[in-house]
């Protein structure tokens, strides 16, 4: 389990539960978190689960594959620490995670 | 001024529902035109996710998107089913009655339809270009601003700014800098999704100086009206750079939104089209609504949802389409009519 803490356009934070093994983009849909679409439902199709991850967890994330660096020039306003949630898999290592969601999704 | 098509059913979105809404007429011998924006047929299976795994279709432990696409076309392949692709209904007319109902629909195409029956099966809708949430672009759409290029001649002269970084992107790069006064396109980073090749050409006209390749994104646009004059835009270091252009050409993909469908006088319900769960009918009699695009109690947006619902939609449109026939129930396992209509068993030889 990790604990994931989103943080909206609006600078209000949510803390969800995640399983090990599920991605952040499906623990942020059954937690109904605000400003995640995931319109293809995870199949890294449509860059609608955007995320900035927290500077001081951009190193423990890591960086995008090339696939998803495709699909991030689909999103809007795509910064340095930007991911799609739907390729992030939760494990310990997690644990204490800080994203932002952005103003919207492309 | 074209023919009109006359067909039985006319079916919206050529999508696996749409595939699978061929078959199940097509063994009630009702024969079906099938319209559908993409240029290619499989809808979102084919487009977003062509070469992802799908685990839930009965029968198939493991199909691809496009592998189901292509199976799909196998199976329908005896009803011979005609397809009308890059067209997006745009006008639904009723010139029937709900007994006998019969409609009039035009394509942006110009291609017009006189169909017995339509099956909606538009999927998410109909995929169109998305537009970059820049402020204020609204304002230059169709004069400065444009999400595709239909004639080239039209940019003869323009300083264009090109954005994005895939084929479409690149492709309209490459045509359009012989003719354009200046070039320039731009992408978030120096990393192209594009054809090698076309990436290729694009880096030595930029190293001959018959054009320019910009790295960043467009944060803002300024111009007079409708008129552009340039882009504001923004580098990974978040420093502000500007490119003068009087033409702007974003390619950001596609993105799905209900469309015209809206304005046929259908009952909606939040972007989707409430249907009955008898005959997947909608609030008009003759107009089906299946697969993702209808919503009832109870609702899953699963494919195999939407092969049932072309299943019973077929069932009640054979009533209009033949209001004197009686419709027996049938198997194709069993039935040598089914079979001889497949083209398959001893019927056949």
């Amino acid at each position: 389990m990790a604990q994931l803490t989103f943080i909206d356009f609006s600078g209000t934070a949510r803390e969800v539960q995640a399983e090990n093994g599920s991605t952040v983009m499906e623990a942020a849909i059954k937690n109904g978190i605000p400003g995640i679409e995931a319109e293809c439902g995870g199949a890294c199709a449509c860059a609608t689960c955007h995320v900035y991850v927290d500077d001081a967890w951009t190193d423990i994330v890591g960086k995008p594959t090339s696939m998803e660096e495709d699909m991030l020039d689909f999103a809007y306003d795509v910064r340095p620490v930007s991911r799609l949630s739907c390729q992030l898999r939760v494990s310990d290592t997690l644990d204490g995670l800080v994203l932002r969601t952005p103003e919207r999704q492309a | 001024m074209n023919d009109v098509v006359k067909t039985d059913a006319l079916i919206i979105g050529a999508g696996p529902v749409g595939l699978f809404a061929v078959f199940e007429l097509g063994l009630l011998d009702i024969r079906a035109h099938l319209v559908d924006i993409l240029p290619k047929i499989g809808g979102q299976c084919a487009e977003l996710y062509p070469e992802k795994p799908i685990y839930d279709i009965p029968g198939f432990p493991m199909v691809t998107g496009q592998g189901l696409v292509d199976n799909l076309m196998k199976q329908i392949e005896p009803f011979s089913p005609e397809f009308h692709l890059s067209e997006m209904v745009d006008s639904v007319t009723t010139i029937g009655t709900p007994e006998a109902p019969l409609f009039r629909v035009k394509t942006d195409a110009g291609t017009e339809f006189e169909a017995k029956v339509i099956i909606i099966a538009a999927g998410g809708g109909s995929f169109q270009p998305k537009r970059p949430p820049i402020p204020g672009i609204d304002a230059y759409e169709g004069t400065s601003v444009f999400y595709a290029v239909r004639k080239m001649e039209q940019f003869r002269g323009r300083s264009i700014l090109i954005v994005g970084g895939g084929d479409s992107a690149l492709d309209w790069t490459l045509n359009l800098q012989p003719i354009a006064k200046r070039v320039t396109l731009m992408h978030r980073r120096d990393d192209f999704r594009a054809a090698p090749h076309s990436v290729e050409q694009m880096r030595s006209l930029v190293a001959s100086g018959a054009m320019d390749l910009k790295i960043g994104q467009v944060t803002g646009l300024e111009g007079e009206g409708s008129i552009l004059s340039a882009a504001i835009c923004r580098d990974a270091q978040d420093a502000e750079f500007r490119v003068e252009c009087d033409t702007m050409l974003p390619f950001f993909g596609l993105t799905m939104k209900l469309g015209p469908i809206a304005s046929w006088g259908l009952n909606l319900n939040e972007n989707l089209i409430p249907a009955d769960t008898e005959k997947f009918e909608t609030s008009t009699p003759g107009i089906f609504a299946i697969g993702d695009i209808n919503t009832y109690a109870g609702k899953l947006k699963l494919i195999l949802s939407g092969f049932h619902e072309a299943a019973l939609a077929a069932h009640r449109a054979h009533r209009y389409v033949y209001p004197d026939k009686r419709l027996t129930f049938q198997y194709t396992t069993s039935s040598s009519s089914l079979q001889k209509k497949l083209g398959v068993g001893a019927a056949s030889t």
